[in-house]
């Protein structure tokens, strides 16, 4: 068997968001591997210009330029995985990009550069910035592999986007556009760009932790989406990211919460472990037993606010450890196993 | 019961932040807390701005923004760029808290206003370059937030100013905002787009062929009309970059001077660590005063002789009694005995790591003090809830 259903079969273009601090990089690293099964070629792109996806894949800072960054997970049965290939774009190579490949002015561009075009864009109109970074994003995802060819080179693009609080204007760019330019070559491109962005090709995840904040902020930022642009862009899946799972059943967790488990208990089946006779070790690790309970009842409370959402969900767990790279494949067969790819 | 080497051993030691000694310091007039996104920052702010208020001081919390719960907390619901008083606090010390949400727009407005005549100002507000720069310029929050800043010092209403950095995506760009104002309206591209408005359309006629390529490649790229406005747009603007200068220099010399105290916010994580290190350089470079470090939502155990590894092979030992042969169906006997352990094992890993991590910022910044903020179970949403990370921040003992 080589193909499966997932949950986000037909996207090729996949935002990945979040708030600040819940591991929007490393998701949208590990959607990638998880994307890029057999033979299939997945680009993962930065534009935050912070060398994040360098550091999860631990190779050098990565240029203005495709490059290979990992092995995609292999699936049971089928092999290796494809590829993963990176590309961090900054919205100076964008303008570079988009002049020589629809105008041919790459010289000039160099030019406008050095008088501090791209500084002035930026600057005064961010805009126009965005809508040159998710433009590149969204060649990539149309890319062919020949002009008259129907196979793409890309199976899908993963973007490691800009945070919650910032996706829907960064992703509306010709709403942002059209403000600036009535007409001309700027506003058609943005137009080519919202297209793609508006279309069920495109899908905006939103990664998020089971704490109050970020979770509030995962729901203002679908219903920020919605609002400006209409249900035009479609949302994808709601990401749950360091989930710790409970480590009692219902009613010992109910117990641990209320405080009513037996200390004494405890301490004798520590001794039975080896530990010695520590009434007040047994203590405080009900105490700890107790917060581990008031945790899982607030992730509940957190989950439960989240399923308003109708969104399809995943969850990853915490790696107490750190991200590394066999952290990154762990996280990767979770989110296949759960259908998100 | 022996107990493990790694709880002996003293931890290594930066020094320990004094927070009272800051906040009672009258010479102390503003207190800046920065750190990358998502790491408690204007949680921090606030805590600090209520313990100031209940220890005597009049102070004013400004927040870019605030979290919805946490602004409630404070009684904030609506961003009207202007401080309120914040009730609940205990003023017994003779003190008081103010807060306020900056409203960047608004700000912006106001300094066009107050810099340029009203046709002009009107002029000004209604280009769409004016609009696309005052409402989303990633800049723009970090140099109003700069901009408010500087008012209120100037007003001189309150004696301790409390202010929250924007949620950049990099803790530095708060810094680097106004400079790059500063650059953008110095840059060479603005003096060629206001040169033919300036000297007249006859001007044109000389400008040299390098000028003529490049309005043509614009022109080609945005088009006539984009182009036109931004010229219009610069012009006007032109007037009052002089002004806009002189504030920011004033606010960055203010940033300066000794009664201002930065604080580094940090989670214990690596990529915020990793700005807060940027950071620390940074502000050293700039001779930027700082306070120290706030180690915000570190992870402890009350159990913390225990080590993660013998916890662990307890836990082992104990499903390993339920294997042979058990004595019937009923499952494990030690449920609760394991979980709790195997739970520990993971707390203390946890831990371990993040002081590995925070131990990583001490080793290369020795000199910098640092304040922990132990994790709680949930965000704050009350002044209780801030009046105990103040608590936390001031007793940095044991």
């Amino acid at each position: 068997m080589t193909t499966r259903d997932t949950d986000w079969d037909g996207v090729r273009l996949h935002v990945v968001t979040g708030k600040g601090g819940t591991g929007k990089t490393t998701v949208a690293a590990a959607l990638a591997l998880a994307l890029a099964s057999a033979g299939r070629r997945v680009l993962l792109i930065e534009v935050e210009g912070r060398q994040g996806i360098a550091r999860l894949f631990d190779c050098p800072p990565l240029p203005y330029e495709e490059r290979k960054v990992a092995i995609g997970l292999g699936a049971q049965g089928a092999g290796q995985g494809g590829d993963v290939y990176a590309l961090a774009v900054d919205p100076e190579g964008a303008l570079l990009d988009y002049l020589e490949m629809f105008y041919n002015l790459r010289r000039t561009g160099k030019a406008l550069t050095r008088l501090g075009v791209v500084d002035f864009a930026t600057t005064i109109a961010p805009g126009l910035s965005d809508v040159l970074v998710t433009g590149k994003a969204t060649e990539a995802a149309r890319r062919r592999v020949d002009r008259r060819g129907d196979s793409h080179v890309y199976h899908a693009v993963v973007m490691d986007a800009p945070p919650t609080g910032r996706i829907s204007r960064f992703l509306d760019v010709s709403t942002e556009v059209s403000g600036l330019a009535k007409v001309g070559p700027i506003r058609t491109h943005s137009d080519t760009v919202a297209r793609v962005i508006r279309s069920p090709q495109t899908a905006v995840h939103f990664v998020t932790t089971l704490e109050e904040m970020p979770v509030q902020e995962t729901l203002d930022g679908l219903a920020d989406l919605q609002e400006r642009t209409g249900g035009a862009i479609r949302p994808g899946g709601i990401f749950i990211n360091m989930a710790r799972p409970a480590m009692l059943d219902g009613a010992d967790l109910a117990a641990a919460a209320s405080g009513s488990l037996d200390v004494s208990e405890l301490a004798l089946s520590l001794k039975a472990a080896g530990i010695g006779d520590d009434h007040g070790l047994a203590a405080d690790l009900m105490t700890e037993l107790r917060e581990h309970a008031q945790q899982v009842a607030l992730q509940d409370r957190e989950r439960e606010e989240l399923l308003t959402s109708g969104r399809p969900h995943y969850e990853l767990p915490m790696i107490p450890e750190g991200i590394d790279l066999a952290g990154l494949y762990q996280l990767a067969a979770t989110l296949r196993e759960q259908g998100a790819a | 019961m022996s107990r493990p080497e790694a709880s002996r051993r003293p931890r290594m030691g930066a020094p320990k932040l004094e927070m009272d000694r800051i906040i009672d310091d009258r010479r102390t007039r503003i207190i800046v807390c920065c750190g990358s996104g998502g790491v408690g920052k204007t949680t921090a702010a606030a805590a600090i701005g209520l313990r100031a208020a209940e220890r005597g001081r009049q102070a004013c919390v400004l927040t870019v923004d605030p979290a919805r719960r946490l602004a409630q907390s404070m009684g904030l619901t609506s961003l009207d760029n202007t401080p309120r008083e914040v009730d609940g606090v205990d003023t017994a010390g003779g003190g008081s808290l103010y807060a306020m949400m900056l409203d960047m727009k608004r700000t912006f407005d106001e300094i066009v206003e107050a810099h340029a005549d009203p046709d002009r100002a009107a002029q000004i507000l209604a280009n769409p370059f004016y609009q696309s720069l005052s409402s989303s310029f990633a800049g723009t929050q970090e140099y109003m937030a700069m901009e408010k800043l500087g008012q209120l010092r100037h007003a001189d209403e309150w004696d301790l100013i409390v202010v929250d950095t924007p949620p950049s995506r990099s803790a530095l760009d708060f810094l680097d905002a106004p400079q790059r104002l500063g650059r953008f309206l110095d840059g060479r591209l603005i003096r060629l787009l206001t040169v033919p408005a300036k000297a007249g359309m006859s001007y044109m006629k000389v400008l040299n062929a390098g000028f003529a390529m490049m309005t043509g490649a614009l022109t080609k790229i945005l088009g006539a009309q984009v182009l036109k406005d931004a010229q219009t747009f610069v012009t006007a603007f032109d007037t009052m970059f002089g002004g806009f200068r002189e504030r920011a220099e004033w606010t960055y010399r203010l940033l300066q001077a000794p009664g201002t105290a930065f604080l580094v916010v940090a989670a214990p994580e690596p990529d915020a660590l990793r700005e807060a290190s940027y950071f620390v350089e940074r502000l050293d470079a700039e001779r930027m005063p700082l306070a120290g470090l706030i180690l915000n939502r570190v992870h402890t155990s009350p159990a913390s002789r225990l080590s993660a590894a013998r916890s662990l092979a307890a836990a082992e030992t104990l499903e390993a009694q339920d294997r042979p042969n058990g004595s019937g169906s009923d499952g494990p006997r030690y449920p609760i005995a394991a979980a709790a352990l195997r739970m520990h094992a993971e707390r203390m890993q946890l831990g371990q790591r993040e002081r590995r991590l925070a131990g990583h910022f001490t080793s290369a910044h020795p000199a910098i003090p640092v304040a922990e903020v132990i994790a709680q179970p949930e965000d704050v949403h009350d002044l209780d809830g801030l009046r105990l990370i103040g608590t936390m921040l001031s007793q940095q003992g044991a």
